[in-house]
This record gives structure tokens, C-alpha cells and sequence, in this order.
């Protein structure tokens, strides 16, 4: 029964599809079982994650713009309704709010949603020629738990965390004791414990979804060595999650008995360790930030081919250096635990196994160069977001060297050192492989052509911005200032200002994002199947823009593609 | 009256008023580590080590791991400029198809992996310079608290007393004391001898940090974590809390102050009769010992 391509392109022309009746209204969204409109659902989420996380971001970067506390004074009694006498420690306490809310938000509710649920759903089931996910029902509880995760997220912040405060302001860690009865007694932590269950139930849900999908449902043809590099991303990154999520689970519910059943497990009290929590949660922890930048790089490397006309450079090495990156991410954790006081040999350990990683990071770094090189390059707004992708992931990945040798790390852990490494990879390398993927697919996924120029004004704005907010934090870690600190000694206030400055310009960068988003949807200028030329060579630019409601009822076949 | 500083912090306070000289100082600044013990204006690189693990490690960082992590970063950038302008639509209308190229692969796998054995080798050895504490002469036992520190002078070295160390408030700093940083009872150490590091917490986790001696150590309730420096210049050296403890994070400094020994010996019989008067547990070395064996 299977079709090659172009048979099938000639049968989507002639509109041959939809079998059944397609639902309207908010029926079709909250009862979807539809991997585009659930797709669509989780970069909408996304979207409104990042404005929220982001604009956090705005208040404690306008907090630490001068020494001495000034901003949050005021918004502690806005937000919190704090007494004008308990302003200053009701801001002490909203600000480590913040940072927590601001950490879990933009990983659980930003990045996750955009890369994985967003344009994995979108995407992955039409680049292997699936009509759907394999379990479309259950991708619909998988995205409508975000809500309500986040929803019991906002709840943590309204309720009492440390005695007279509110909200939970530990940290994204979450590191007992200060998580559990002693530093935080109020319901807050209980709140952001269910939250996070339900986020992760979220993610395992989906991850399990895209495993079945992958190994069971690709169209005739499509080996697993044949898959477009994005899929592979999402496949590895799928494994991590289900892998590594139920670890999490089982730290958060120890720390949940711990704050209302009376075990004992962080406790040293009864025979309990605190190390415990943390060994157990960078077991997640770690994972976790591969299962941030991974799809990442599928993205980066869907980009970097189609806009260089040419196959991607070395595609086995480039999909088993993801196999590998996630599988040595398991053996890493405590490379963020250098300082707890672990012994020579397990710290002499997690150096040598951290710097293993940088060898398939470099693999591919150096892939996606070897892709562009002899290429045909055009610039468009996608490239741009990918190249400048593959320049700051670079800079994040070596200050990570650095600090994968715990002799140096001891001189920069919970510096600000840290805090402008791991934006570098995420910050500026996810997030830019966010946008990148954004603009390289939103023709397809809206039937709309972004404007071109203000799509390169959005990239340079914020390329110029991050850099300026992150790199003076380089120096203010070198120069020994802690991170979580909403004050600090007034010495460091000439670097605090200019990445405060670059902070100020990246919401200039949002502003140009959400009018190009209403002047694409305003002007409706028509996309066609495949913008991008020649280069696009995966399944999704076969298909009129946007897809049709059901795509592939007949399946496509493969010819043989060499890589 | 915050910004009151002790004697030479003005040496470099004007140094990097501007984005440009600060590039260039990027390239320099390895080995131009600053004096003192308290972060100056416009820092951009390590506060001057006062002990060989902190001059060892930042000769690591500054010698050895920057310029690696600089050529590599340039080296990217340059190769992405490259393709960015031989390879572009105008200058090469027809792509080449090719994606393999089995010399090159080997290359760019082996070359990161000596990169990184050449890394390793010091690496390791500092490491084992900061784990192992040698024998000591002096033990002190920090106590992390919210939010404040306790320190503990052992009474079979002299002491038997402790005593608490807040930051001082901002209105009651005096001229040279500096804004977040002063306390009001600093530990103090002798110059020149090995202090063996005790370091515990009451509540939640904290973390003893002084840059000047490269140490940074977690307070962990329930355990007893130790490190070690020999600090060899006098003088007073600052740290802060490095591990979120809770609303005053930010506010419970680490002072330590190092004399000469005679200077010591004077300061420890004078504090054993200021701090006696708390009436506090004493807390002896062998105690430490046995702890630590327990832990063990």
C-alpha cells in the first residue's frame, strides 16, 4: 500500500485526505488526540512560560543592576502584600523565590515544551511518515498536565514557605535541609513537591509516547539509521527522560515523607544524609540538562543542512554522539557536588568522566562546521539562529571544561562563573535553538511567511544582548561573587551593571518576537510547501503548509538515501 | 560610608572603566590576580592567593585552562567566519555534496582527547593537593548557621572557647570596613602554620569559602567535612556563604585574619577570656578525630 513521495505529494495536492470530521472550537484542544494541535498547544505554553520565567528574569536582573536592595522592597509588598516594616526580608525571601520559580520554570515550562512537546510532537511523526503518535489519547493528558503543574507551581509562590514568608525559596535544587521542615515548614515546598510530579509524569508520559512512536511507526523504508537527525535527538532525549524522571520522583517524595510522615531519610537526625537528596537528584539533574540542549541539537542540525544545500557532515558520528552524550551523562552527577566533601578518588572519578563528554560534544560542533563547509549557505533567519547557536554552545562547552576539573571548580563553584556557563549552554544554546527551530518551522506549521527582517533584527538584538548580560558574569565569578545573592559587596557593581544593561536589551529582542508573530499572522503571506529551497530535504516540506488535519494516510516510502 | 575601603583598593578601581579595555585585559589578566582579600572595583580576574594551593590552582586556570579554552573558542570562530564567507550563496552557488571524510573525523576525536590528557596532569595533581591535609598545626572548626558562623578553637591547642561571627550591619561600619564583608568577630589564624579546616552546619547546608586561600568547603548537617590552608602573607581575608541557606544568604561573611604567631598566641589567651564567659561546650581535636573516624 505504500507510496513513494511524490505519488503521495501528488495525492496531498489533490486533497485526498480526511477521513474523519475535524473538530472545532475548544473541542478541538482540550479533548485533542492530534499531534500538530497538541504540537501547537505545548510552543503556545512555551511561549507564555518564557514570557512569565523571562520576566523574572527582567526584576532580578533590575535588582542586582546596583548594589543594596531597591527593587524587590517594592515588590514584595505588590506581590506579597508585605507591611512596609518587613519589606527588606520579605524581598530577601522573594528573591530566592524568584530565582527558584524562574529556574524550574524555564526548564520545565519553556524549553521542554517548545523543543520536545512542541516541535517533537510537530514534528517527529511527520519526518518518519507516521499519521499520528502512537498513543494520541495519551499525548493529550501529557501536554493538559503542564497546566495544572504549573498551576500548583504559581500556588507554591502564594502560600507560606519559610516560617512568615511565601513561597519556596531554595533554590531549583531543592537541597533538604533547607528544603524540608527545617527551612521551609510551610505547604509551599508541599506544592512545588506535586507540581514537579506532575510535571514529570508530564515528561514520562511523553518520552514513552515518542519511543513507541519511533520504533514502531516509521513508514516503510525509514531505518533508524535513515532518520533525520532530529528524530534521533528526540529518541535519546526520550530515554533520558523515562530513565531519569523516576529517580526524581523517588528524591522528591522521600523529601515529601521527610516533611509529613516522619521519616527520616535527609535527616542526620535519624540516621538520614542530605547528600543523599543531592546524589539522587543530579542523577536526574545532570541527564537533565542533556535532555534540555539534545533536541537542540537536532534542530541545529535539520538548520544547518537545509540552509547549506548539502546532506549533514558525518551523520552516523552525529547520531551516536548523542547516543553517547546521554548515555556518559549518567556516570557525571557529582561533578556538581564537588565541594560537599567527597573523597579524592570519587572526585579524581567524576573529573575524568566529566571531560569524556567534551570528545562527541566537539564531534559534533565540529560536524555541524564540516556540514556548512563546501555548502551553498543562504542566510536566513533560521541559519543565523544556528550559527550563532553553534558559537555560544562553543564558549558554554569550554568554560565547562573548566569546570569539570574539580581543582578549578572549587574557585568557581556557586560563583557567577557558574551561572554564565550553563547560560551559555542553555540560555543562549537552547534558547537559540529554540528560536532557530521556531523560524525554520513556523512557515510550515502556520502556513505564514515571518517577515525576514524583523526575524534578523530579533537575532541580532538578542545575540548582542545575552552576550552582554553573560560574559561580564564570567568576571564577576573569577572576581568571586556568589550566585543567589540579592545584594553584594559594591566592588562588583561595574559588571553587575553592564549585564544588567544587555538584560534590558534582550526585552527589546522580545517585543520585535511577539510583533513579528502578529505581523506574519496580520499580513498572511503565503508560505508554499517548501520555503527553503532545495536543502529541505525531510518530509515535513512535501506537505502543503500548514499539513493537512490527518497526514499520511497512505504512507510514504523511502528510497534509499546514502549517508 | 559603604564604600569606605582599607588602604590600596584604589590601585586598579579605574582600570576597566570601559568595555574596550576590558577585552583587552581578557587576553592579560592571567597571573594579574589582585592583593588584599576582599574583591576590588571592576574585578576581572582572581583575588591574589595568599596560600600555594590557591596559586596553584589559579595558575591552572590562568595558565593553563584559559589560553587552551581561548585558542579553541577563536579557532571555532574563525573556522565558522570561514565557511561563513567562502561558502556563502554568492561566492559558492553550487553545493558540494560531500559527508564523509574519515582522516578528519579521527582528527577532530583524537585531538580533544589529548587536549584533554594534557588538562588532566595538573589537574589531578592539584586536586590531591587540596583533598590531602597534611598534618596540621592549628585546627579551627567553622559552624554554618542561619545566619552566621561559629568558630571553635579546640582546648588541647590553647583554646576551649568559641565564639559567633556576624556580618556587621551598615550602620555600624567603621572606616575601612567594608559593606557586606566585615564581621564582627573574625576567626583568626597564625601565618605560616597549617590549619587543618573543620566544617559543619546546625541547620541547613552552607558552604566555607575564602578565595584568597582557594578553598570552598559545604557545611553539612551531620557531617564533618575538613580542608586545609597555610596562609603566608598577613593580613585579613574574605569569603561569602556559597550555598543558599535561606533569605540571609547573602548576608553572613566569612573574615578570617591571619597574624604572626606571636600575635596569635597574645590573641588566643585574650579571646579565652573574652569568650570563656559565653560558657560554651568546649570542643577538643581528638573529638574531631573521632568523628571524622566514625564518618569514615
Amino acid at each position: 500500500m505504500a507510496t513513494t513521495v511524490s505519488e503521495f505529494r501528488a495525492q496531498q495536492a489533490s486533497g485526498a485526505h480526511a477521513a474523519h470530521a475535524d473538530p472545532t472550537g475548544w473541542r478541538r484542544y482540550l479533548l485533542s488526540t492530534n499531534h500538530k494541535d497538541i504540537g501547537t498547544l505545548y510552543i503556545l505554553f512555551a511561549i507564555v512560560g518564557g514570557l512569565v520565567g523571562g520576566g523574572m528574569s527582567f526584576f532580578m536582573r533590575l535588582e542586582l543592576q546596583e548594589p543594596h536592595i531597591q527593587v524587590f522592597t517594592h515588590l514584595a509588598q505588590y506581590l506579597n502584600g508585605a507591611s512596609p516594616d518587613m519589606a527588606v526580608d520579605a524581598a530577601k525571601n522573594l528573591y530566592n523565590v524568584f530565582i527558584t520559580a524562574h529556574g524550574l520554570i524555564m526548564i520545565f515550562f519553556m524549553v521542554m515544551p517548545a523543543l520536545i512537546g512542541g516541535f517533537g510532537n510537530w514534528f517527529v511523526p511527520i519526518m518518519i511518515g507516521a499519521p499520528d503518535m502512537a498513543f494520541p489519547r495519551m499525548n493529550n493528558i501529557s501536554f493538559w498536565l503542564l497546566p495544572a503543574a504549573l498551576l500548583l507551581a504559581v500556588v507554591s509562590m502564594l502560600v507560606e514557605g519559610a516560617p512568615g514568608m511565601l513561597g519556596f525559596g531554595g533554590g531549583w535544587v531543592l537541597y533538604p535541609p533547607l528544603s524540608s521542615t527545617i527551612g521551609h515548614p510551610g505547604p509551599a515546598m508541599d506544592f512545588l513537591i506535586l507540581s514537579i510530579h506532575i510535571a514529570g509524569a508530564s515528561s514520562i508520559l511523553g518520552a514513552i509516547n515518542f519511543i513507541t512512536t519511533i520504533f514502531n511507526m516509521r513508514a516503510p523504508g525509514m531505518t533508524l539509521h535513515k532518520m533525520p537527525l532530529f528524530v534521533w535527538s528526540i529518541l535519546v532525549t526520550a530515554f533520558l527522560l523515562v530513565l531519569t524522571l523516576p529517580v526524581l520522583a523517588g528524591a522528591i517524595t522521600m523529601l515529601l515523607t521527610d516533611r509529613n510522615f516522619g521519616t527520616t531519610f535527609f535527616d542526620p537526625a535519624g540516621g538520614g544524609d542530605p547528600l543523599l537528596f543531592q546524589h539522587l537528584f543530579w542523577f536526574f539533574g545532570h541527564p537533565e540538562v542533556y535532555i534540555v540542549i539534545l533536541p537542540g541539537f537536532g534542530v541545529i542540525s535539520q538548520i544547518i543542512s537545509t540552509f547549506s544545500k548539502k546532506p549533514i557532515f558525518g551523520y552516523l558520528g552525529m547520531a551516536y554522539a548523542m547516543v553517547a552524550i546521554g548515555v556518559v551523562g549518567f556516570v557525571v552527577w557529582a561533578h556538581h557536588m564537588y565541594t560537599v566533601g567527597l573523597s579524592l578518588e570519587a572526585q579524581r572519578y567524576f573529573v575524568f568522566a566529566t571531560m569524556v563528554i567534551a570528545v562527541p560534544t566537539g564531534v559534533k560542533i565540529f560536524s555541524w562546521i564540516a556540514t556548512m563547509w563546501g555548502g551553498s549557505i543562504s542566510f536566513r533567519a533560521p541559519m543565523l539562529w544556528a550559527i550563532g547557536f553553534i558559537f555560544l554552545f562553543t564558549v558554554g562547552g569550554v568554560t565547562g571544561v573548566v569546570l569539570a576539573n574539580a581543582g578549578a571548580d572549587r574557585l568557581f563553584h556557586e560563583t557567577y562563573y557558574v551561572v554564565a556557563h550553563f547560560h551559555y549552554t542553555l540560555s543562549l544554546g537552547a534558547t537559540f535553538a529554540v528560536f532557530a527551530g521556531f523560524y525554520y518551522w513556523f512557515p510550515k506549521m502556520t502556513g505564514y511567511l515571518y517577515n525576514e527582517t524583523i526575524a534578523k533584527a530579533h537575532f541580532w538584538v538578542t545575540f548582542i544582548s545575552v552576550n552582554l548580560t553573560f560574559f561580564p558574569q564570567h568576571f564577576l565569578g573569577l572576581a568571586g561573587m556568589p550566585r543567589r545573592y540579592i545584594d553584594y559587596p559594591d566592588a562588583f557593581t561595574l559588571w553587575n551593571r553592564v549585564s544588567s544593561s544587555g538584560t534590558y536589551l534582550s526585552a527589546v529582542g522580545l517585543v520585535l518576537f511577539l510583533y513579528l508573530i502578529y505581523d506574519a499572522f496580520a499580513r498572511k503571506r503565503l508560505a508554499g510547501n517548501n520555503p527553503w529551497g532545495p536543502g529541505a530535504t525531510t518530509l515535513e516540506w512535501t506537505l502543503p503548509s500548514p499539513p493537512p488535519f490527518h497526514t499520511f494516510e497512505t504512507l510514504p516510502r523511502f528510497e534509499a538515501v546514502e549517508h | 560610608m559603604s564604600s569606605a575601603r582599607p588602604r590600596g583598593s584604589d590601585r586598579r578601581s579605574n582600570r576597566s572603566s570601559t568595555f574596550l579595555t576590558c577585552v583587552a585585559a581578557v587576553s592579560t589578566f592571567a597571573g594579574s590576580a589582585l592583593a588584599d582579600g576582599f574583591p576590588q572595583p571592576g574585578q576581572i580576574g582572581f583575588e591574589e592567593g595568599v596560600t600555594s594551593v590557591a596559586n596553584e590552582a589559579h595558575f591552572f586556570h590562568d595558565w593553563i585552562l584559559l589560553p587552551i579554552i581561548t585558542v579553541i573558542t577563536l579557532f571555532v570562530l574563525g573556522l565558522l567566519a570561514y565557511v561563513m564567507i567562502k561558502f556563502n550563496e554568492r561566492s559558492n552557488p553550487d553545493a558540494s555534496q560531500v559527508t564523509h571524510n574519515t582522516t578528519l573525523e579521527v582528527a577532530w576525536t583524537v585531538l580533544p582527547v589529548m587536549i584533554l590528557v594534557i588538562i588532566a596532569i595538573p589537574s589531578f595533581r592539584l586536586l590531591t593537593h587540596q583533598v590531602v591535609v597534611p598534618p596540621a598545626d592549628v585546627t579551627l572548626k567553622a559552624t554554618g548557621k542561619q545566619w552566621y558562623w561559629t568558630y571553635s578553637y579546640p582546648p588541647d591547642e590553647g583554646g576551649g572557647f568559641e565564639f559567633d561571627s556576624y556580618m556587621k550591619p551598615e550602620e555600624s561600619l567603621a572606616e575601612g570596613d567594608i559593606r557586606l564583608l566585615s564581621v564582627d568577630n573574625e576567626a583568626v589564624v597564625p601565618l605560616g602554620k597549617t590549619v587543618r579546616l573543620l566544617v559543619t552546619a546546625a541547620d541547613v547546608i552552607h558552604s566555607f569559602t575564602v578565595p584568597a586561600f582557594g578553598i570552598r568547603i559545604d557545611a553539612v548537617p551531620g557531617r564533618m567535612n575538613e580542608t586545609w590552608f597555610k596562609a603566608e602573607r598577613v593580613g585579613t581575608y574574605y569569603g561569602q556563604c556559597s550555598k543558599l541557606c535561606g533569605k540571609d544568604h547573602a548576608y553572613m561573611p566569612i573574615a578570617v585574619k591571619v597574624v604572626s604567631p606571636e600575635d596569635y598566641a597574645a590573641w588566643l589567651a585574650e579571646a579565652k577570656k573574652k569568650f570563656a564567659a559565653a560558657d560554651l561546650a568546649p570542643v577538643r581535636v581528638a573529638d574531631f578525630d573521632a568523628h571524622l573516624v566514625g564518618q569514615r
